[in-house]
Order: structure tokens, then C-alpha cells, then sequence
């Protein structure tokens, strides 16, 4: 076993981060920087929300189709799970680009384009929970909803989402958390425009490329800390068992 | 106003397809063996089976037609399941109130208090349901089935997952239901006590036909139908409160055809009740015998009379208008001289008398 422990890198980073600074005399975060910030959170929360909102109807179909074609889908969505993200960046490169099937609409190097390609790579992390948690609602709570007068949609809001909550409250966690962590796919897709595709991922490489460490420090930490709250709030949570990784 | 159901589905290879007619009111079990289609029927009318076709009429409405389907959220069906279908994530007054507030237009059913106090969930209103006994979450279910204004209701086997205690206990709740309703209920049961008990008219299920369909105190004496052949088989028939005895706590029940003296609290003379008497229960003999231990005899006449395994034979009896089965050994059979026509009394060890 090498390498220190994650708890004392945390510590580490935002000690060294924040107490000692840079050996520079420029401020420790930069309006570059805090702009990447920025830039990550506005992306892994548009991420999440769009893949809440398209991965439910999928989510759906998948716990409770018979349909031959749900493996095939299953194993495609889990894909990113397991494919190097450069993989996953290099194929939506190639899809964005002037003779992909996405080339119309100009999306390399964008924040749209970026956004895409978070969806894609975070979609098995918001789906399978909501997945297991749609599966979990036994057939017969929404067959006693219908003969109680409750329609579809009315179903859906009112016996589907609340008994759902744990699956959601997991899937907005690891699908934000997992943005976060996005550098693969960036690194593809996104180039390093600053303000628009520039993440903190990114960021802390370029700082560290020029051994500006302690500017690597403070954005590493912030994306520890905060990482690993968001990851907390799921695990110690009553739903915690039911997360997937 | 009455349901008039005739259905096909197909599930893989099985296939259900049955035609009747009920009364508009009073409970109608459904009975027969595992398998035989009862709870799919069930969910056909209530239309949870998608490939259901045929006709389902409930109450002058179409439910099902020849290519109209009505969908199940706009049925006022009452559906109680085998094992309650509560939702946790409300407690048991919003519970009670889900199917009432979204099918509460026009008259109510009945009133809620009234549900409430019927089922006995005063003491249960604010719990949470998932704190509730089986049989508790049972009579939930069934007081919200009721609130949402059901023109029919149907209680697939709802005793069926619950233990001995918890089915003595709710039993009476469904007696006092069985008064109180002025709609139909499909009650699906393969218990021959809960038939007796709680049903007026009975269907026959078997291997997705129905077989037989009838009123209840004539089928459970039929030969030709496996009822009066088991080891419950046994008859319902109607009497009422004519004597007391306080000294010995015995009430004397006269029907037409005889009487019967049973333990039983007092119950006011003219009181109409329900006698169940076992096959088990029935001793024949070609003479009155008052020096036995017996709580009632009385002349029958033998209607009919059908094998019963090597060594037996049942026989169903006429005691008035009344119908009776019993099962005798080959040897009775043979030294009372057992054929239709043949009249001998009947000796009767126990009764159980139901509402």
C-alpha cells in the first residue's frame, strides 16, 4: 500500500492550501479559478437535473419492461462505468465533429457540448438508482392507486415519487458528485476555455503542469471537501445502503 | 342494476373464460382451486388485465365492450387485496382518504365516521401504517376501498395471509360489512367457513370455467361439485330465535324442517340467523334418539346419494326446504338402507351459528 491516505491529502490540501498559500504574492484563487468553479457547479447541476428529468421515463421503462432490447440498453447505459473517459470523450469527439451525426450543431468545445458529454458519462449514476427504487414500488401499490381513482401521472406524483425519494436523493448526489470529478471527457470535448469549458479538474492540471501547487492545492481541496460531503450526506443517510457505488 | 360480466383472457396457456350475472347487492364468493383463474377474473373486472376482452357491466355502466376499454382509475371498483396494499409514506387517515379525495364526487358510499367506526380504526387514525398488524393493515384497506364510493368492491382472498388469530378477529368486521353495504361484493375465498359465513350467492371456478353458480346454501350440498365432499363440506341453512333455556345458556333455533339447540348468547326471539351444520356433525339413524348427547334431531329424507373414496359415501338429505350433506361409511350406507326416497333421522352434535 502506497500513497498517503485520502483523509490527510484532505487535510494536506486545505492546510497547505489555505494557511501557506502560494509562494507567490498573487491572490491564492484566482478570478481564473473561482471562474472554473463556477463553470464545474453550473455543469454537474444542469447534468444532474437534465439526467433527473430524461433518466426518470428511462429509469422507468427499464424496471418494468419485459422488452428484449431492456439488456442491450442496460449494458450500453452502465458502459461509462467501465470505459476509460478519453474512450468515452474520443467517440463524442468524433460524433460533435464536422462529419459526426452531431456535427450540425457545433457543439466541440462548448459549454452545450460539455454538458452532452456529462450526461452521457454520468447517466448510469443517476439511472441505476432510480432504477432500483422504481423497481422496489411493487405493482400492487399502483394497481391499489388505480382502483382508488389515481390516473397515471396522478400515480407517478403521488405514490411513484415518494416512495422513490431515497432512489433520487442518490441519484442527484452521485450524478452531481460524479460531474465533479469529469476530466477525461473534458479534456476531449471541452478544451480549456476559460469561462465556458474551463473545469476545476482542468484547472488544477494546467496548475500543476507549471508546478503552481499551491494554487493545485486550494481548488483540489475545494473539490475533496466538497466531494466528499456530497458523497457523506448519501452514505450516512437512511437510504445509504441503497447507493450503488 | 346488477354486474352482468362475461370475460375472456388469455395468460400464456391458460386461458379464463367465464359468463354470469349477480344481484346488485350482497356478497358473492368465488371459490375454487388454486390456479383456476379466481383472482385473475378479479382483476379483470377491475381492469388491471390489459388483454382482457368481453363485456364487464357495472351497475347500467360499461366497464368493458367490444373495443372499449374504460381505464381502471375511472372505475368505482373497491379492490382489497390478498395482502394489504397500503402506502407507507402516508399515515392511515391519508391513507384512508387517497381513493376519496380523487373519487369523492356525488353521494358518498358511506360516511366516514361510519367506515371508521366499522372497521374499528378509531384507535388507529393517526398511526403510521407500516407500524399496523396484518390484520389491522387489512381493515385499513378495506375502509379505504370503501371511501373511494366503490359501486362494487372485490376482496381477493383478504383473510388468506393472515394468521389464525388475526382472521378470528376480522371476520366480524366483514359480517358487519356484509349488512351495512348496499353494493355488490365479489368475495374470492377458498375457505368453505368464509362462504358460508359471509356469501349469499356462490361462483365455481375451476381450470378457468365456471362450473357452477348458485345460491351458497344450495352448491355446498351439491354431489356433483367437490364442496360436499371435503373435509369441511357441510350445509347453510336459515333459522330463526324461538326459545331460551337460561338455565342451561342453550338457545332453540327453529328452521323449516326441524330444530336445534345451541350455546349462544341471548338473542331476541324472531332473530334471523345462519346455521352451519358439518358433514361431520351429522349422525344418521333410523330412529329418533332423545337419550344422546345430540342438540337436535329431526326427519330427513335422502335426496341423492355419491361415492366417497373405498369405504365411503356422502349423502345429501332433505330436512324440509332445507338441504343437508353428511358422509357415512359403506357400512351405514348398507344396514340403514340408504337410497333416495328413504326417510330416517338425523342426529346433529354441533352447530355453528353465524349472523
Amino acid at each position: 500500500m502506497s500513497g498517503p491516505h485520502p483523509l490527510s491529502i484532505l487535510t494536506l490540501g486545505l492546510g497547505l492550501g489555505l494557511l501557506t498559500g502560494p509562494a507567490s504574492s498573487e491572490p491564492l484563487v484566482s478570478p481564473d479559478d473561482l471562474q472554473a468553479l463556477w463553470v464545474t457547479l453550473k455543469l454537474a447541476a444542469l447534468t444532474t437535473l437534465l439526467l433527473l428529468l430524461f433518466g426518470t421515463p428511462l429509469a422507468w421503462w427499464l424496471a418494468r419492461t419485459k422488452n428484449r432490447l431492456r439488456g442491450p440498453l442496460e449494458a450500453l447505459i452502465a458502459l461509462p462505468l467501465v470505459l476509460p473517459p478519453t474512450v468515452l470523450g474520443f467517440y463524442l469527439l468524433l460524433a460533435m465533429g464536422p462529419q459526426g451525426p452531431l456535427g450540425g450543431l457545433s457543439l466541440a468545445f462548448t459549454f452545450s457540448g460539455l454538458l452532452l458529454g456529462s450526461m452521457v458519462y454520468s447517466l448510469p449514476f443517476v439511472v441505476q438508482p432510480l432504477r432500483d427504487s422504481f423497481g422496489a414500488i411493487s405493482e400492487q401499490s399502483l394497481d391499489a392507486a388505480s382502483c382508488l381513482g389515481a390516473g397515471p401521472l396522478n400515480r407517478f406524483f403521488s405514490v411513484v415519487l415518494p416512495l422513490a425519494r431515497p432512489g433520487y436523493v442518490t441519484a442527484s448526489v452521485l450524478g452531481f458528485a460524479h460531474t465533479l470529478g469529469e476530466f477525461g471527457v473534458v479534456l476531449m470535448i471541452g478544451g480549456n476555455i476559460p469561462g465556458e469549458t474551463r473545469v476545476v479538474s482542468i484547472a488544477v492540471y494546467e496548475h500543476v503542469e507549471v508546478l503552481d501547487y499551491g494554487r493545485a492545492h486550494v481548488l483540489s481541496g475545494a473539490l475533496l471537501v466538497l466531494s466528499f460531503i456530497l458523497l457523506l450526506s448519501v452514505y450516512s443517510s437512511r437510504f445509504g445502503r441503497k447507493a450503488i457505488v | 342494476m346488477s354486474i352482468l360480466v362475461d370475460v375472456g383472457v388469455i395468460k400464456g396457456e391458460f386461458e379464463l373464460k367465464v359468463a354470469f350475472e349477480i344481484p346488485s347487492n350482497g356478497f358473492t364468493a368465488i371459490s375454487g382451486p388454486s390456479g383456476g383463474g379466481k383472482s385473475t377474473l378479479l382483476r379483470t373486472i377491475a381492469g388491471l388485465e390489459p388483454d382482457a376482452r368481453g363485456t364487464v357491466q357495472v351497475a347500467g355502466e360499461r366497464w368493458l365492450a367490444e373495443g372499449y376499454r374504460l381505464p381502471t382509475h375511472r372505475r368505482a371498483v373497491g379492490y382489497v387485496f390478498q395482502s394489504p396494499a397500503l402506502f407507507p409514506h402516508l399515515d392511515v387517515r391519508r391513507n384512508l382518504l387517497f381513493g376519496r379525495t380523487r373519487r369523492g364526487r356525488g353521494r358518498d358510499l358511506l360516511a366516514f365516521d361510519d367506515v371508521v367506526d366499522l372497521l374499528g380504526l378509531e384507535r388507529l387514525i393517526d398511526r403510521r401504517v407500516t407500524g399496523l398488524s396484518g390484520g389491522e393493515q387489512q381493515r385499513v384497506a378495506i375502509a379505504q376501498a370503501l371511501l373511494s364510493n366503490p359501486r362494487l368492491l372485490l376482496m381477493d382472498e383478504p383473510m388468506a395471509a393472515l394468521d389464525r388469530a388475526s382472521r378470528e378477529t376480522l371476520l366480524p368486521y366483514l359480517e358487519a360489512l356484509q349488512s351495512a353495504l348496499a353494493i355488490p361484493v365479489l368475495y374470492v375465498t377458498h375457505a368453505l367457513a368464509e362462504v358460508a359465513q359471509l356469501a349469499e350467492h356462490m361462483l365455481l371456478i375451476q381450470a378457468g370455467r365456471l362450473t357452477a353458480s348458485g345460491r351458497v346454501s344450495e352448491l355446498l350440498t351439491r354431489l356433483d361439485l367437490p364442496m360436499a365432499h371435503g373435509r369441511e363440506a357441510g350445509a347453510v341453512i336459515a333459522a330463526q330465535v324461538a326459545d331460551r333455556d337460561e338455565a342451561d345458556r342453550l338457545t332453540r333455533l327453529d328452521f323449516n324442517g326441524g330444530q336445534i339447540w345451541v350455546p349462544s348468547a341471548p338473542l331476541a326471539t324472531g332473530t334471523q340467523v345462519r346455521l352451519r351444520i358439518l358433514s361431520r356433525d351429522i349422525t344418521l339413524a333410523a330412529r329418533p334418539d332423545p337419550d344422546s348427547s345430540n342438540l337436535g334431531c329431526f326427519r330427513v329424507r335422502v335426496i341423492a346419494i355419491a361415492e366417497c373414496g373405498p369405504a365411503e359415501v356422502v349423502v345429501r338429505l332433505a330436512a324440509g326446504e332445507e338441504t343437508l350433506v353428511t358422509r357415512v361409511s359403506r357400512r351405514a350406507e348398507r344396514l340403514l338402507q340408504l337410497a333416495p326416497g328413504r326417510e330416517l333421522y338425523a342426529l346433529v352434535r354441533s352447530v355453528a351459528a353465524l349472523a
